[in-house]
């Protein structure tokens, strides 16, 4: 509970918060969880099962649609790129978070549901809804500040490796799934010495036989089953995962990485209280303007504050919480990151050639609303 | 779509289609199952589920506490069940949505494999699932099941005739395995006539309370060999009638299934100068209800039992999480953000009451998934741990 007051780059970091205000917000952040908490039941269930039938039908048309030659090749592949983005974003991650455990089927339970990628959900739930999803945006502990491939962050110690960065961010992009897969054997971690080779033993069999499934699925039995149109079933097998790539990529990036999102270091964030958890989730991510669909597919990351502030409720819930955050942001004098994708997408586009090179500063990000925190402004 | 596919049988090339590993494996990671389901839930290739076709209420009167007999038709993925058995039952509660699963006995014939199966419940207070079934369950409800499964069985088959006396000590809802017993033994012929004697002795709070009392009238009065004794009211199980029943019940394949107090006098009745039970005795049990804590008004005061079921140990309920209690008894549970959000450290409470500690509420809900990190524990609670 203990908060160094005198450090004054802290107190700027927080945007001026004091230790009693930091506690305020999280419980007005607690009360918000609450109310949606117990409000959980049928029509939660309800919109999940509909989206699981739409990614189920879309799957089996796109594995239909493969056997018409020529005129079937584009929506086959359209359709198999949406099932994967579907089962991969608004049913997978958000399934794997533990967001509809609370309805007891073992269809839908965090521990049971595995996704259409390469890596296994075991491994993935581990680094993600452990590691990133509790260190977020510390320098140092979070794994996704640049998945240990690129410099995204001034606090980045620069090396002559990151000239790469634009390189290094089209590949990650284009083999997405893979760089996901790999993500947890932590490379970086055993070139810096920090992890043993053999610490990955354990990993690699799990690791295997979800590579092994998948490929199987996607490159040999599907394909085979189309008979002489092999080739093209084949080819449109990986487009679909390569368009699955390409959006899940350009999403994520955009949830922590777009100017003015805040990065936290090991001592800042070493007496941590619940209120202070919740500030660094806030300052720490930015969302993404867009209609209906583009929320859907984007399985509702498009709200990543609001996921990063209550990743254990369902994401059907975020767009309804934004309000709430929205508005509770401004009254604390605190900057809410939204804007189009194209725009956030371009702020991380800037970031990735801007920090492959040394030096950089972080930007502070905009603040609505009287833009600092008041008794008014919290009275109201 | 659905019109031009009929349910896989189960031995047909379709269901055999549906179960082959290249199904598995064009349908990884997610099975086949959850391919099926979407179009019709009483197609599938290895889930069980069923269809409820009627509910038959089985005691008169306006007792608080009714029973009724669903018979269900399972998917063609059933295997069938010996007499005895139970089925686990899971239902999506209307409102909550969310599914609760149970242990109830089948009521029926030794079944085959996708034969229709009964379930009679009587819906409990507290209970939830059988409450809901009794209540609410309608004909085209939809429950998951689990295959047959426990070993409280007849053993006895028209195909290993043998001359054994059977006796069947029975209290309150825990009648149904010995009438699935009953049922199936007169079902094959296997009656008085060929030498062989059934005793069924029943406990029941009072007439009106009394399941299947027409069935049991009928057999009791047909040529059949089987005696049946009902006890209403407040008569008690006594070792001395039993003798009087069944001089030799010491020696007698006898099935118990009833309450706690029931099984407590036979259990006595059964053990030998050492306390050592006859083997011939088989017993269904229910799970022991774990009793609620004993709070003051203002929630303060906290009494009651922790125990971690895999690892033996327990202590007494601190009001600090779950995973701190198991870490100070030395246990080595895995965990994560220890602060509700990453779902590493959830487990299974068994039974009893727990209290999420950022939400302040309480749940008694039995096979419950919980967070250990956020979950303290509101009286005395098993852990699958």
């Amino acid at each position: 509970m203990s908060i160094d007051t005198t450090a004054a780059p802290a107190d700027e970091k927080y945007h001026g918060l004091t230790a009693e205000q930091i506690e305020q917000l999280g419980a007005e952040l607690d009360g918000l969880r609450q109310r949606v908490l117990a409000d959980l039941g049928e029509a939660d269930a309800e919109y999940l099962r509909k989206v699981v039938t739409t990614q189920r039908k879309m799957e089996i048309a796109g594995r239909a649609l493969f056997y018409l030659p020529v005129i079937g090749w584009v929506p086959a592949v359209a359709c198999l790129s949406v099932s994967k983005i579907l089962d991969n974003m608004e049913i997978g991650h958000n399934v794997m978070h533990g967001q509809y455990d609370f309805l007891g089927d073992p269809a839908f339970n965090s521990r049971m549901f595995d996704w259409d990628t390469v890596c296994p959900g075991e491994q993935w739930k581990y680094s993600h809804n452990y590691i990133h999803h509790t260190f977020t945006n510390i320098v140092g502990k979070d794994r996704d500040v640049g998945y240990g491939i690129l410099r995204m962050d001034p606090d980045q110690k620069w090396h002559p490796y990151y000239l790469g960065n634009p390189l290094y961010a089209f590949l990650l992009m284009t083999f997405f799934e893979w760089g996901v897969a790999l993500h947890d054997l932590e490379v970086e971690n055993i070139v810096s010495g920090k992890r043993k080779l053999a610490d990955n033993k354990p990993l690699y069999p799990g690791l295997m036989r979800k590579i092994r499934r998948q490929a199987l699925k996607d490159y040999v039995l599907f394909p085979a089953l189309t008979g002489p149109l092999f080739p093209l079933t084949f080819a449109g097998n990986a487009v679909a995962n390569l368009v699955r790539n390409v959006w899940a990529f350009n999403i994520i990036f955009c949830g922590h990485f777009p100017a003015g999102v805040a990065s936290f270091s090991e001592e800042e964030t070493a007496d941590e209280t619940r209120g202070h958890w919740y500030l660094r989730q806030m300052l720490g991510s930015a969302n993404i303007t867009g209609s209906k669909l583009m929320h859907l597919m984007s399985g509702n990351l498009s709200h990543q504050i609001e996921h990063h502030l209550f990743p254990d409720l369902p994401a059907r819930r975020y767009p309804e919480m934004a309000v709430e955050v929205r508005e509770i942001c401004e009254r604390y004098g605190l900057p809410y990151n939204t804007g189009r994708l194209h725009q956030q997408l371009f702020s991380v586009f800037k970031k990735i050639v801007r920090y492959s090179l040394p030096g950089g500063t972080a930007k502070p990000a905009p603040v609505r609303g009287p833009g600092a925190v008041t008794d008014d402004s919290l009275a109201a | 779509m659905s019109a031009l596919i009929s349910p896989p049988a189960p031995g047909g090339p379709v269901g055999r289609l549906l179960r082959s590993r290249l199904a598995a494996a064009l349908a990884t990671p997610h099975g086949v199952d959850r391919y099926l389901e979407r179009f019709n839930p009483m197609w599938a290739a290895h889930e069980v589920r069923a269809r409820v076709v009627s509910v038959h209420r089985e005691t008169t009167g306006t007792d608080s506490a009714p029973v009724a007999t669903l018979t269900l038709q399972p998917t063609s993925t059933w295997r069938g069940h010996r007499a005895g058995q139970h089925v686990l039952v899971g239902v999506e509660l209307p409102g909550s949505a969310k599914r609760l699963t149970r242990a109830f006995s089948i009521s029926s014939a030794a079944s085959a494999p996708g034969e229709q199966i009964t379930l009679t419940i009587r819906a409990h207070d507290e209970g939830q699932v059988s409450a809901y079934l009794v209540r609410q369950a309608q004909p085209g409800t939809i429950l998951h099941l689990s295959q047959a499964q426990g070993e409280f069985t007849l053993h006895e088959s028209p195909a290993t005739p043998t001359t054994n006396h059977l006796l069947f000590i029975t209290g309150g809802s825990g009648i149904t395995p010995a009438m699935s017993m009953v049922r199936t033994l007169l079902r094959d012929g296997y009656d008085g006539h060929a030498g062989r004697k059934v005793t069924f002795l029943h406990f029941a709070r009072s007439a009106e309370d009394q399941i299947f009392a027409d069935e049991l009238a009928a057999i009791a009065a047909a040529d059949n060999g089987v005696d049946v004794h009902l006890r209403h009211g407040d008569a008690l199980f006594s070792a001395f009638e039993l003798r009087r029943l069944v001089p030799d019940y010491r020696e007698t394949d006898t099935w118990l299934c009833g309450p706690a107090g029931l099984v407590e006098l036979v259990k006595e009745a059964y053990a030998d100068a050492e306390g050592v039970l006859a083997p011939r005795l088989r017993m269904e049990f229910f799970k022991p209800a774990v009793a609620r804590a004993a709070q003051s008004a203002d929630g303060a005061e906290l009494s009651g039992e922790v125990t971690f079921t895999r690892s033996g140990a327990s202590a007494p309920a601190s009001g600090t999480s779950l995973l701190e209690q198991a870490e100070e008894l030395g246990l080595k549970p895995e965990f994560g953000c220890r602060m509700g959000i990453c779902f590493s450290c959830t487990r299974t409470k068994t039974a009893g009451t727990v209290r999420n500690v950022l939400t302040g509420e309480e749940s008694s809900l039995p096979d419950e998934e919980i967070r250990i990190c956020v979950t303290a524990a509101a009286g005395d609670c098993h852990i699958d741990l």
